[in-house]
């Protein structure tokens, strides 16, 4: 069955590369040609962000993928601690104190 | 377009004039040497296009010996002009510019290569295995390092050096402070090898989870593959990072963008938060394989196994888990409020205590032991006491509070070369006299090893002892100069004394080489040193197929249970089978060379001459992606050939130690 898979056409790859190339044209449309407040701005490309990571995820990452979800689970933890760490951990460091100015 | 052609070579510097002369004449000398002993195709066979673990491994450490050697001269320019007050030696730009490659080209060009080599010969041996997972991938890594370096090294003599320091801070390093084309070097070059490393450690994460032999659980890998391993996994998630702040610091210099720009909304500190987001984990990436070598070596020279065998595996891990969490310690003094602070200073002590333990647990490994003072074995005894003066410093420098006054001095630069140099160098060397013997069927000189050690341990002491003092004097780190009513000539002349006893150490280091080549005897056990892991169970050096019949384990340090119940040792004829083997290519190569070509364009910012080597990148990718090359079989009777030349009488192991 995973030989037959890989034979296949890989429509779900197409797709994301796709979406991805749209919601990146998107974000930097709403960023560049808009005129909404920077605050604005700043909460739309963030979750267009967090929504193509999440279709990435599903579309290139083979999350649906593999013989138990162990390595899924393993893998997800992995990935969250270096979200906390970095994206939570950058922001915590350069907002605070007298870094903010 | 920013160059003008009369600053496309470095003119008007002696020292540089010198170093184009030599640079041209060796390649040059090296060309026709080549040619006249008609080597070219030996080379292009056996070598460039090789996807052979341990002749790829055994490149990374040639080129690693190199950049040692040329890291090594920027750290002797330096001392030299320091070595008086006022020196007129180097002007402050070549200063700046010297201690920047110095600081690259060692940790990046000289301590990963070498550990990333020792890696590629030893952890496919150790595990059992017959290549790493992905062989022609690791070609890919390696000539992708090659040319990240290459293209690095040039730049004293091309266009110029980059000269923000190793860190590159914004805004020094952007376009508006730094307009010149030395930090696009930056820039490009560390992109480039960083990729390869990227893949060295998906490799090698693959490799160890996917290709231990029969037996091998995760608990009874040597633990020179637990460090690695733990390695590769920080790899993989630090090296992103750098990565995409590499991208961005790219954009910010060649397309005018504002990520770390103080003007145009861009941030500063960003860059910095990033850089040690990858660059604290990265000093872990390089310091764990090498305890990883001290594992190995104290434990056979102990002739016991490893003391507390799972405290080390929990204690690697926990120095993995706490590496990711403790950059903020280089930039304490940007004043981010006591809560980060404190957070930051609590995580990084927290360090000292799984480090900790595995000082222990070597000190118990050797308690009782009977000790066999070796070259390799006194390397893992020096390093004990001389990282723990780096630790303890360190957990000094970790208190926020206390940091304040200890930034930017020559406290810290003593610190971390008591880090670096006893833990990634004294361990390369370490492994180097240790796994030569099974790299190359022979032997360094003991005597000689000897010397390179006195030398090289007591110059490293000299040197950078006195710049602890100088540090809390209130000497500054890179600071060409000072003035003589500072009262620091006396310890920095003890320093530059110091360096060149080191240089002499790295000298005889490099006789120990060429002697050993001419006239060590060739006749030699393939397990001189009476072992204890599977790398030692096959021939010296390793047939290319490493093991004829994998081995299969039962216990930790499977070799030494080996010999001592006599078991697995003999191969019948009935127990060889063919072997399949992945054949050489020349697009990792290829692909090196295209990437160097792209890269250089790109740091002269010629867009369109980048665009079209880049052309030659996709071809690379494309041409991979329709090879269906299947490797080829290794007969039998080839086997039989190669097995019956090493192994001594009907199927024997040597395993008598000289
Ligand atoms: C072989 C003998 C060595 C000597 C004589 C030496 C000497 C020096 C000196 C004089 C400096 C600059 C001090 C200043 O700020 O003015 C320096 C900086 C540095 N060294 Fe070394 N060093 C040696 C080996 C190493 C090794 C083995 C490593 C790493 C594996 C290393 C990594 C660094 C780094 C990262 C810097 C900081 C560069 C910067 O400020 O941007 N050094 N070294
Ligand atoms: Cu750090």
């Amino acid at each position: 069955m995973e030989h037959q898979q890989s034979k296949s056409f890989p429509i779900s790859h197409v797709i994301g590369f796709v979406a991805s190339l749209v919601l990146t044209f998107a974000a930097a449309g709403i960023a560049l040609k808009t005129n909404l407040s920077f605050k604005v701005i700043m909460w739309i490309i963030g979750s267009l962000a967090v929504i193509q990571a999440g279709m990435q995820l599903f579309m290139f990452m083979h999350l649906r993928e593999g013989e138990d979800g162990k390595t899924n689970l393993i893998n997800m933890i992995y990935a969250v601690f270096m979200v906390i760490v970095i994206v939570v951990g950058s922001i915590w460091v350069l907002t605070s104190g007298h870094a903010a100015h | 377009m920013g160059i003008k052609w009369d600053e496309f070579f470095i003119t008007g510097d002696p020292l540089i004039l010198g170093s184009q002369i030599a640079i041209l004449l060796t390649m040059i000398g090296a060309v026709a040497a080549i040619t006249y002993l008609k080597k070219w195709k030996y080379l292009w066979t056996e070598w460039l296009t090789t996807v052979d673990h341990k002749k790829i491994g055994i490149m990374y450490i040639i080129s690693a010996v190199l950049m040692f050697f040329r890291g090594g001269m920027d750290g002797l320019l330096m001392k030299a002009q320091t070595s008086q007050p006022e020196m007129e030696f180097l002007n402050s730009q070549h200063y700046n510019e010297i201690f920047t490659t110095h600081g690259v080209i060692m940790i990046l060009f000289m301590a990963m290569p070498f550990l990333i080599g020792l890696m590629n010969v030893v952890i496919p041996l150790q595990i059992g295995a017959r290549d790493v997972a992905f062989p022609q991938l690791n070609a890919l890594s390696f000539w992708l390092f090659f040319s990240g370096a290459m293209l690095f090294n040039i730049s004293f003599v091309i266009g110029g050096s980059p000269d923000a320091g190793w860190t590159s801070y914004f805004p020094l390093a952007g376009k508006e402070f730094s307009p010149g084309i030395g930090n696009n070097y930056y820039a490009v070059a560390l992109q480039i090898a960083g990729i390869g490393t990227l893949m060295s450690g998906i490799n090698f994460i693959v490799t160890i989870l996917k290709m231990r032999t029969k037996g091998m659980t995760l608990m009874k890998m040597p633990m020179f593959s637990w460090t690695t391993f733990v390695t590769s996994i920080l790899i993989v998630a630090a090296f992103p990072i750098f990565t995409v702040a590499l991208a961005l610091m790219t954009f910010d210099r060649l397309y005018g963008t504002h990520f770390f720009t103080v003007s145009g909304g861009g941030m500063d500190m960003l860059w910095a938060n990033l850089f040690w987001l990858w660059g604290h984990p990265e000093v872990y990436i390089v310091a764990l394989p090498a305890f990883g070598i001290f594992s190995e070596v104290i434990a056979t020279f102990s002739r016991k196994s490893l003391f507390g065998y799972k405290s080390m595996v929990f204690s690697i891990l926990g120095i993995a888990l706490l590496s990711m969490v403790v950059w903020v310690h280089h930039f304490y003094t940007m004043g981010s409020g006591p809560a980060v602070n404190s957070f930051f200073s609590i995580t990084t002590m927290a360090i000292a205590i799984p480090t900790g333990v595995k000082m222990f647990n070597w000190l118990f490994t050797m308690r009782k032991g009977r000790i066999k003072f070796t070259s390799a074995m006194l390397w893992a005894l020096a390093f004990v006491p001389c990282f723990v003066i780096g630790g303890v410093t360190g957990v000094m420098l970790a208190m926020g509070a206390a940091d304040y006054q200890y930034h930017n001095t020559l406290f810290l630069v003593a610190h971390f070369h008591y880090v670096l140099i006893p833990g990634v160098v004294f361990a390369v060397f370490a492994g180097l006299y240790y796994w030569w013997p099974k790299m190359f069927g022979f032997m360094l000189n003991e005597k000689i090893g000897k010397w390179h050690f006195w030398l090289f341990v007591i110059g490293f002491n000299v040197t950078f002892m006195p710049m602890f003092f100088l540090g809390l004097n209130g000497a500054v780190r890179r600071a060409y100069t000072y003035s003589a009513e500072s009262g620091f000539e006396p310890l920095f002349l003890l320093s530059a004394i110091g360096s060149i006893i080191l240089a002499a150490g790295f000298a005889v280091f490099c006789y120990n080489i060429y002697w050993s080549i001419r006239y060590a005897d060739r006749n030699i056990s393939s397990d001189p040193w009476d072992a204890r892991t599977l790398e030692w169970s096959t021939a010296s050096p390793v047939q290319f197929y490493n093991f004829a019949k994998l081995p299969e384990v039962k216990s930790l340090d499977p070799f030494w249970h080996m010999k001592k119940k006599n078991e697995g040792l003999t191969l019948h004829d009935s127990e060889i089978e063919e072997i399949h083997m992945p054949s050489n290519s020349w697009l990792p190569i290829y692909m090196g060379v295209i990437f160097g070509i792209a890269g250089f364009f790109l740091v002269f910012e010629w867009h369109i001459a980048a665009a079209v080597a880049a052309i030659g990148i996709f071809a690379g990718l494309i041409i991979r992606s329709f090879d269906y090359n299947e490797g080829f079989h290794v007969t039998k009777d080839e086997i039989h050939r190669i097995e019956n030349a090493w192994r001594k009488t009907e199927g024997e192991v040597h395993d008598h130690v000289s």
